[in-house]
């Protein structure tokens, strides 16, 4: 076998070579480089807008708050409603027979009524006999009261009042909620409810799965995303707060949320809103390999031969040139 | 000097030693003069050859900033100054890196650079992109502001979608975190690596022959 020493003289034989400083050139490389990211860091700095807790959100806005916790009692959250890895409530996205999202099952169980509402609520309880009872009343109607209650809690919801950072609706039958309610609230905005949500009888945690969950239910979240031009219509998540670049690198990615057939309803192939996720990590995964095998693919290959760019790039080779042969 | 003379008299031309094999293999794939080359063709001349080295050269400072960023851990920048400029760092060698990679990537598009048995080199090369996004991304998701919040609220839906959420828990603080300083930076590390040692292997391609084809 011949060896690559050998390969790459063959290769260059007849090339005219010129002296190169290979080494030199990196380190004018680190140096430039460097100053560029120092000077753009001494100068613009970086993003860092605080994250939105569980107590900030309840304080802010009450109601919103109130009624997102409603809502993953009456199982009717974004959250609660889901589907895998999350709970088996929901489909899950598919394209025909290909539904990933069903495949590999609930990995990461959440219960959102219990997590969110039941279980802080009965931590809660202890010395506040009116929460207690409540809760054993809760807990002991049956699924049609409770129901009944929710509905005509949350109906009335809407209409509510913010008196001292309390959450007051019209008179109706609602049962224990607003019991429960207020005290979920208050638990909330004292930064309670934020503890609670994640430490699940561990001390040391660094998941964050079930506040986000809970906070990304709410619609106060989606408004501050909105209102910085974050969310998916306004190109999503290769946007950044401020100024920033964000990951613009996304935004092959990103693009597709804003085109049919995933925004449209009726859709093509079987690719439409309600499968778009997965219709646009399918496409991108296409569109990856396409890339990787570029090398390959008669066509995509060739274009680099057909657009002159690189006699822009290699003008010395292709300029009429008084010796030197070309090889 | 003459016991070393000894010693290499005695050792056998077809030797099974494994230590032999391998200092022979790279001696014969990759010597020196082609790892460090101090000639080049008289035809690499265009601004095109340097976005390679220069993506290199933020990388570096991408994986100097990040190495201090981790040592102090993820709550210092937030609390202070030089923590906030060692971000920013971080930050803008991202950006550059991101932007130099692209513009390499085009620029060995535009020249066919994986013509005369270079398809491996340009195949690493779109993993090494593919590895950097998902680093990028699990650095996004590290920060612990409203926008690693706004990202991962919205990233969990394409993740879970594709079923790679049962996996790869976008909301779980710990495992981008962990991806992102440790697994993630070693994988883009190593891989940059095999892609350089790939083009000093082969040295840089010639010009496109306007009557051949582009081929591997």
């Amino acid at each position: 076998m011949k060896s690559m020493g050998a390969t790459q003289e063959e290769y260059y034989r007849g090339v005219r070579m010129v002296p190169y400083d290979l080494v030199k050139e990196l380190f004018i490389a680190l140096a430039g480089v460097g100053v560029l990211a120092l000077l753009a860091a001494l100068i613009l700095s970086s993003p860092d807008v605080a994250p939105v807790t569980i107590a900030n959100w309840s304080q802010s806005d009450p109601v919103d708050f109130v009624t997102t916790a409603t809502n993953e009692l009456a199982g009717s959250s974004t959250s609660a409603a889901y589907g895998n890895p999350y709970n088996t409530v929901g489909a899950g996205q598919s394209w025909g027979p290909i539904a990933p999202q069903k495949w590999f099952g609930t990995r990461i169980p959440v219960d959102s009524a219990n997590s969110f509402v039941i279980q802080p609520l009965q931590r809660a309880s202890v010395g506040n006999s009116d929460l207690t009872s409540a809760l054993d009343t809760w807990q002991k109607a049956a699924p049609d009261q409770q129901t009944k209650w929710l509905d005509a809690y949350t109906k009335a919801l809407p209409d509510a009042k913010v008196v001292d950072g309390k959450v007051t609706v019209a008179s109706g039958d609602y049962g224990p909620l607003p019991v429960m309610m207020s005290n979920l609230l208050g638990v909330a905005q004292a930064g309670g409810l934020d503890g609670l949500l994640v430490i699940n009888g561990r001390f040391y945690q660094t998941d964050y799965t079930q506040p986000l969950l809970f906070i990304g239910d709410g619609g106060y979240f989606a408004g501050l995303a909105k209102d910085a031009q974050l969310t998916g219509s306004q190109w999503g998540m290769m946007n950044e707060t401020g100024s920033y670049p964000g990951q613009t690198w996304l935004w092959l990615y990103t693009v597709w949320y804003q085109v049919p057939p995933f925004t449209s309803t009726t859709g093509f192939l079987g690719f439409n809103s309600s499968n778009a996720d997965l219709g646009i990590i399918i496409l991108m995964t296409v569109l990856t390999a396409l890339l990787a095998l570029v090398p390959f693919i008669p066509g995509l290959r060739d274009i680099p031969r057909w657009v002159p760019i690189h006699r822009l790039i290699w003008r010395r080779y292709y300029a009429p040139r008084k010796s030197t042969a070309r090889t | 000097m003459a016991a070393r003379n000894s010693v290499e008299t005695e050792a056998p031309a077809d030797s099974k030693s494994w230590t032999l094999r391998v200092r022979r293999a790279i001696d014969s794939h990759l010597p020196m003069d082609h790892l460090l080359p101090d000639r080049q063709p008289y035809y690499v001349g265009s601004w095109v050859y340097v976005f390679g080295v220069v993506t290199i050269a933020a990388l570096a400072w991408v994986i100097v900033s990040g190495v201090v960023l981790s040592f102090m851990g993820p709550q210092w920048w937030h609390d202070s100054h030089l923590g906030r400029f060692f971000n920013s760092l971080h930050f803008w060698s991202v950006q550059l890196f991101f932007i130099f990679m692209v513009l390499h990537l085009w620029g060995q598009y535009f020249m066919a650079g994986w013509r005369n048995g270079r398809a491996a080199t340009w195949m690493i090369g779109v993993v090494i992109f593919a590895v950097s996004i998902l680093t990028a991304f699990t650095g996004y998701l590290s920060q612990q502001n409203f926008d690693a919040q706004f990202i991962a609220v919205n990233a969990k839906d394409a993740m879970n979608s594709a079923g790679i959420g049962a996996f790869f828990n976008v909301l779980n603080f710990g495992q981008m975190y962990g991806l992102h300083i440790m697994l993630l930076p070693i994988g883009v590390t190593i891989l940059v690596v095999l892609h350089i040692v790939m083009v000093r292997t082969r040295g840089v391609v010639k010009p496109i022959d306007p009557e051949g084809g582009a081929q591997p």
